[in-house]
């Protein structure tokens, strides 16, 4: 009997990324997601007689854009070859792709785990493909439905080495090279609109200290049969299909038979995985150069260009805004994990010089992310615009409200996607800090409870407390919590 | 009175401009001889209506001193060609009912001039073919035909040659993948001219095998097949494999007598050829030698191993490229419930024998397992090829070569021996594995009565002296051009 938690995984991810560009790899026709069916169709597109394919620059800019991104080697001379197989939503009865000699080959990622280490992780290759069209089976019962919007979109299929060990490291790499692409603005990282995609191959192995030799070395034991699991579309999915698929292939060998190599697929509803295709379906793509398509030559200058114009990239971002915000490395970490948050920020930040950056972070990370969460929304769409809590975060500071009525207005603020300042001032928010009134209030509550009074004189002073809530009750709240404290503890002591 | 029989693309061009004759009576009068020669099965479709309303707004032109380089005048247009608005079908069932929504760049560029399309010419099934047996059309005749017996007027551009050489089109377009315009120009006693690969755009014919095929004229005389080129030819960026050149002009270059070093390569010789073939051979060469040519033996050591590497590469590419005609967004469908069963009866049904034959070839060669065995080597030797010709242009400016092994044969004589009939291309295939420019010339007749033509090949994007030394034979040969 063996015990799991002597076994790894060991895991190689195929990401399908969209390529942000205007129009489709190989035709002009427009790439805007949610059109009306067959509205963004071009003749290439529908694989009419006599069409040829012509390559679009821009998404081989955004293919090397993402190859530098993930420090990895630009090939100056790739091909385009095709992968034939017939599927109603693949017109052209090919695909075009990139086989044998892709655009970028080896790179690598840096991840952060949750224990503070951080592991690189190797990228095989990138290479430029078109995407088919779709087919829509729900409409009729008896009849399928194509639309070719989709046909012909450019690609990115980006093939991690099987570095990866453990479903928590799969998922921070998803995450990273999310960021990583949004960042330089290559592909938009949408999972639910199936911009990002995600192929999961998966095997299981005795972890290699099992396998130590007499000198003490480490000795990789050998790869298991894979399995590659498709449909593997959010980042909690990635997590549960490979926790699973652990675990399927563990029960498997452990009963004492074998892990059959296949294409599985998962099931997000039941959290599970099941075989797609059997063997007698199995695919001969006939891979072969496109003749349609010259071979894609890059030249230096080029690649330099790019380089040299690259927007700032996570991980340096990180590093810049450690030194000069003086935030924590974990904060920073959070407000680079995605573009949207880092934007979310500066535009704080920027917005007024005095605003102070731990405060700033914390509001973000803190009150923010919390509603967002459990309103299930990205940060592009927050009720709350950065100026907004900028604004609020400036009222705290200048002590027109107090932090406590901070986060009233806050949630305030979110549910009605007001400004601060129309709440304060509608809900009569706003501070009270005039000492002469305060103090006439104290008077007020030390009349109406002279018995408390005398109690507290002669020794109860926990009923301090009790005078401070009265006067708050008083003013909703709004009378400043320090100067109440001085005037009601001078008053007492008299 | 003038005899519109008798006249060639380059006189009636002049004649036009001159308004000796209008377009309307030279429309008028190609559709009328269309009709009469229905026998040629020439043309899938006559564009009949059309062309006299077309050559009344070129005759308007011409009034009005507005007239383009080939105003008015008639093409006819292989059925390969997508043409907008009119049915294009690469003589296939599976494109019986296509109407393509948009014009081959080629064609357009022919409209543009003033030319106006007479008809859609027949074709063996998306070019696959030598002998125009294989359309789903039936066969065209060549118009050499006679005592009763039916010669094939080769292929697959075989309409087109039986259109010019019949005297039912002043001149038509073909494409040439392993032979198509040659052959059957040679069978047809015509000028068949295959330009370098990447001269004429590809865009909007109908794909064979896209690293051969390539668009060119088909026509009386060289100066017509010059005068064809320099309107079919252009840089087109809807095209990836087209060549990005400076504009040049063939017609006028011709002009220029040309002192040619002449190729012969010892490997074409072989036993089998006819002795009449060998005597035409040598006649050839005198005539160059009395336009003061030099002679130069050449060596082509891969000749040998061009057709076996030509049926893969082009059927390898043809299995992909007909992967499209699955019976989903155009053309012949044949229903089922089940999506597997839909394209294996659409495609069943909807090629004939030799296309289904090439995509089982094509697919065999580029499956797991083979790949290596037959494409990549394949490729491999066709670099070898190209080579042999690079090294061979560099001791001479042409080649000088028959263009196919026989004259025409009789119809119904090879259709059944697919290999007999792929022998058909033998001189004409490595030139296209190498994508250089071509053209066959008539140089007299055989002893049955019908033409034989040579084939001068020139250096990539040297159409320039292909049709230089073409002129040598076209004057020397004094070939009869009328068929009857």
């Amino acid at each position: 009997m063996t015990n799991l938690k002597d076994w790894e995984t060991v895991i190689g991810l195929e990401v399908h990324a969209q390529i942000i560009s205007k129009s489709k790899l190989f035709s002009s026709a427009s790439t805007n997601f949610g059109s009306e069916p067959n509205t963004q169709v071009s003749l290439v597109d529908a694989a009419m007689p006599g069409m040829l394919p012509v390559i679009n620059k821009d998404c081989i800019e955004q293919a090397i854009k993402t190859g530098v991104g993930l420090n990895a080697k630009i090939n100056k001379f790739s091909v385009f070859d095709r992968k034939n197989y017939f599927y109603p939503d693949l017109p052209q009865g090919y695909q075009i792709s990139q086989f044998s000699q892709p655009i970028v080959g080896e790179g690598y990622i840096e991840i952060d785990l949750k224990d503070g280490s951080s592991k690189k992780i190797g990228i095989t290759r990138l290479h430029l493909e078109q995407d088919a069209g779709k087919s829509v089976h729900d409409i009729e019962p008896s009849k399928s439905y194509i639309d070719l919007n989709r046909s012909g979109i450019a690609l990115m299929e980006i093939v991690s080495e099987p570095d990866i060990r453990s479903s928590e490291e799969a998922q921070e790499y998803v995450k990273k090279l999310r960021s990583i692409l949004r960042y330089i603005g290559t592909c938009d990282g949408n999972m639910e609109e199936g911009s990002l995609r995600c192929d999961v191959n998966i095997s299981i192995r005795k972890k290699k200290f099992q396998s130590r030799s007499l000198l003490g070395e480490n000795i990789l034991s050998e790869l298991g049969t894979r399995c590659e699991i498709k449909n593997v579309n959010s980042i909690k999915s990635i997590g549960q299909a490979i926790d699973y698929e652990f675990r399927r292939q563990f029960d498997v060998i452990n009963s004492g038979n074998e892990i059959i190599q296949e294409t599985r697929l998962f099931d997000e509803k039941k959290g599970e995985t099941r075989p797609m295709r059997s063997k007698e379906e199995a695919h001969d793509y006939r891979y072969f150069p496109d003749p349609d398509l010259p071979p894609l030559e890059i030249d230096e200058e080029w690649i330099d260009k790019i380089k040299k114009n690259l927007p700032e990239l996570p991980d340096i971002k990180k590093e810049n805004l450690i030194n000069q915000y003086k935030i924590s490395s974990y904060d920073a970490a959070i407000l680079v994990s995605d573009k949207s948050n880092v934007e979310f920020f500066d535009k704080i930040i920027t917005g007024n010089k005095k605003r102070n950056a731990k405060n700033v972070v914390n509001w973000i990370i803190g009150e923010l992310f919390a509603l967002l969460n459990k309103n299930n929304l990205d940060i592009k769409d927050s009720p709350i615009k950065a100026e907004e809590l900028g604004e609020l975060i400036d009222y705290i500071e200048d002590q027109t409200i107090s932090g406590k009525i901070a986060k009233n207005v806050f949630d305030e603020m979110f549910k009605t996607k007001k400004r601060p300042k129309d709440i304060i001032e509608k809900k009569g928010l706003k501070q009270i800090t005039d000492t002469g009134e305060i103090e006439s209030l104290i008077d007020k509550v030390l009349n109406n409870n002279k018995d408390k009074v005398d109690e507290y004189k002669s020794g109860k002073e926990k009923l301090f407390g009790f005078f401070v809530g009265q006067v708050m009750q008083e003013t909703k709240g709004t009378a400043n919590p320090g100067i109440v404290n001085e005037i009601l503890k001078k008053k007492l002591a008299n | 009175m003038i005899d519109l029989k008798k006249i060639n693309l380059e006189k009636a061009i002049e004649l036009i401009k001159q308004k000796k004759i209008s377009s309307k009576e030279l429309v008028s009068f190609y559709l009328k001889e269309a009709e009469a020669k229905k026998e040629l099965n020439a043309y899938i479709y006559l564009n009949s209506d059309n062309a006299i309303k077309l050559a009344e707004e070129s005759d308007k032109r011409i009034a009005n001193n507005n007239a383009r380089p080939l105003e008015g005048i008639p093409i006819a247009i292989k059925d390969l060609f997508c043409t907008k608005d009119v049915l294009t079908t690469a003589a296939s069932k599976i494109l019986s009912n296509f109407k393509p929504a948009y014009e081959s760049t080629v064609t357009q560029n022919l409209w543009d001039a003033g030319a106006i399309l007479l008809g859609k010419t027949n074709l063996d099934e998306f070019a696959m073919g030598s002998s125009n047996e294989t359309s789903f059309y039936g066969a065209a005749l060549n118009p050499w035909s006679k005592n009763k017996k039916e010669y094939v007027p080769g292929g697959s551009s075989g309409g087109s040659a039986s259109a010019v050489a019949g005297g039912i089109a002043i001149a038509a377009t073909g494409t040439d993948t392993g032979g198509s315009i040659r052959q059957p120009a040679s069978y047809c006693g015509i000028i068949g001219l295959k330009p370098t690969y990447g001269r004429c755009s590809r865009w909007g014919i109908v794909s064979f095998a896209s690293s051969l095929d390539q668009a060119g004229p088909m026509t009386k005389t060289v100066n017509d097949a010059a005068i064809m080129l320099d309107v079919m030819a252009g840089h087109d960026k809807k095209d990836s494999t087209s060549a990005n050149l400076e504009k040049t002009n063939f017609y006028n270059n011709l002009k220029i007598n040309k002192k040619l070093k002449i190729g012969i390569p010892k490997q074409y010789k072989n036993d089998q050829l006819d002795k009449e073939i060998l005597n035409f051979w040598e006649l050839g060469k005198e005539f160059f030698k009395k336009n003061n040519c030099e002679i130069v033996e050449i060596d082509l050591p891969h000749t040998e191993y061009a057709l076996a590497t030509y049926y893969i590469i082009s059927s390898a590419e043809a299995s992909s490229n007909l992967a499209r005609y699955d019976g989903i967004r155009y053309g012949f469908r044949k229903d089922s419930e089940e999506i597997i069963n839909l394209y294996e009866n659409t495609r069943s049904v909807g090629f004939g024998e030799e296309v289904k034959r090439r995509i089982m070839i094509g697919t065999y060669v580029l499956s797991a397992g083979y790949y290596d065995a037959y494409y990549l080597k394949a490729q491999k030797v066709r670099s070898k090829i190209i080579n042999d010709f690079n090294q061979a242009f560099e001791k001479v400016d042409v080649i000088f070569t028959p263009t196919a092994p026989t004259d025409a044969f009789e119809k119904g004589t090879k259709i059944d021996d697919p290999i007999k009939m792929y022998l058909n291309d033998v001189f004409t295939v490595p030139i296209s594995l190498a994508g250089l420019p071509a053209i066959s010339v008539p140089i007299g007749l055989s002893k049955n009565d019908l033409p034989l033509g040579f084939q001068i090949i020139g250096k990539r994007f040297d159409e320039d002296s292909v049709l230089s030394a073409a002129k040598i034979i076209e004057t020397n040969a004094n070939f009869k051009k009328e068929s009857d």
